[in-house]
């Protein structure tokens, strides 16, 4: 993955736009969060696949990460903290934000195709 | 205990790497002694967080490059390797019942006389716990003059105040090459670990410091009757 550019990420959120695709959305602080400090929280969300039709998407800076928001005809999907992106040989395009050592916290991938499961 | 008397041994954990932390060594010695030793590993740590700085993997490159991590540490310890296809962190939600048939069949059909496990709500990641209950559970569903051994590594924060000092505990000061070589395996995780254990230790040698962490292999040998999971 390389550094956000944030008019290339913008362009290919909006080829997504209008079409039915696959999203993947995480978030985690690992399963061990709480093991090594007790006064952390172990803490995360998944969902792999949702399939919808978004109709707008916007990636947004702040302090040296990105926010990305798509709207779809009931609501939203969401992700903050995004550092890094990539687009696959397939397609999908893979967006994350890792700490500062390369661990992952928070990831949106859109696919027109199903992420593999 | 004479490794030798053991005719196989069946190992289940859920991630590539819990065999090489958890077992790397107590499996050395049992295929030293020539008793095959198979891995069922339950995912492929689909969801690990290590994307490397800078980056070797991505959410969707990571499995195919922990499934060869996973088969080059079972080449470096000589042990078959079976792998199970569950996802990373959601097999608490499968069926208990349905994992432990499974498991079952696994452990009669290769004549284990031993099984290494995880110890159900002693071993911290959810799916560590959710396949040692289950593996507890297809060993409880054996016959009991039929079952075979059960061995389980725990190492939550409260384990030693609860279970009290694993009785089985492997030294492997005669053998940890093998050991650090499977860990190394999985480059995936044990790059950062391996750093920071030497950045901690008293040594500069990566070896040194990785024995002093890893020296020994515990594990609870367990009566399934008598235990609550």
């Amino acid at each position: 993955m390389d550094s956000i550019k944030i008019e290339e990420v913008q362009k290919y959120i909006d080829e997504f736009a209008n079409q039915p695709v696959y999203v993947h959305l995480e978030t985690t602080n690992g399963a061990y969060a709480s093991h090594f400090n007790a006064n952390a929280y172990n803490v995360g969300a998944y969902i792999r696949n949702a399939h919808l039709t978004y109709k707008q998407g916007k990636i947004v800076e702040h302090d040296d990460s990105y926010r990305v928001g798509l709207k779809h005809d009931i609501g939203w999907i969401y992700a903050e903290g995004l550092t890094d992106f990539e687009v696959t040989d397939t397609g999908q395009l893979l967006i994350a934000g890792h700490d500062r050592e390369g661990r992952l916290m928070v990831t949106l991938e859109i696919s027109t195709e199903p992420f593999s499961y | 205990m004479n490794y030798s008397d053991h005719k196989h041994v069946v190992v289940l954990y859920p991630h590539p790497d819990d065999e090489s932390f958890g077992a790397a060594g107590t499996v050395t010695k049992f295929r030293e002694a020539g008793v095959p030793v198979t891995y069922l590993c339950g995912t492929l740590g689909e969801m690990g967080r290590n994307m490397g700085s800078p980056f070797f993997a991505n959410r969707e490159t990571l499995p195919d490059i922990r499934k060869k991590e996973l088969q080059d540490a079972c080449e470096v310890l000589d042990m078959n390797l079976e792998m199970l296809g569950y996802r990373d962190k959601t097999m608490e939600f499968e069926s208990r019942d349905e994992m432990a048939e499974r498991f079952k069949k696994y452990i009669e059909d290769l004549g284990a006389t031993l099984v290494i496990t995880f110890y159900p709500g002693y071993a911290v990641h959810p799916d560590h716990n959710a396949m040692g209950a289950a593996a507890f559970e297809a060993v409880k569903r054996i016959d009991q003059e039929k079952r075979p051994t059960l061995w389980a590594t725990a190492f939550s924060n409260n384990h030693r105040d609860n279970l009290g000092k694993p009785n089985v505990v492997v030294d492997l000061i005669d053998s940890f090459d093998k050991k650090l070589n499977a860990i190394k395996s999985h480059r995936s995780q044990a790059e950062g670990m391996l750093s920071q254990l030497l950045a901690n230790s008293e040594s500069d040698n990566e070896y040194e410091a990785a024995l002093e962490r890893f020296r020994y292999e515990g594990f609870y040998e367990v009566d399934v009757d008598q235990v609550n999971y």
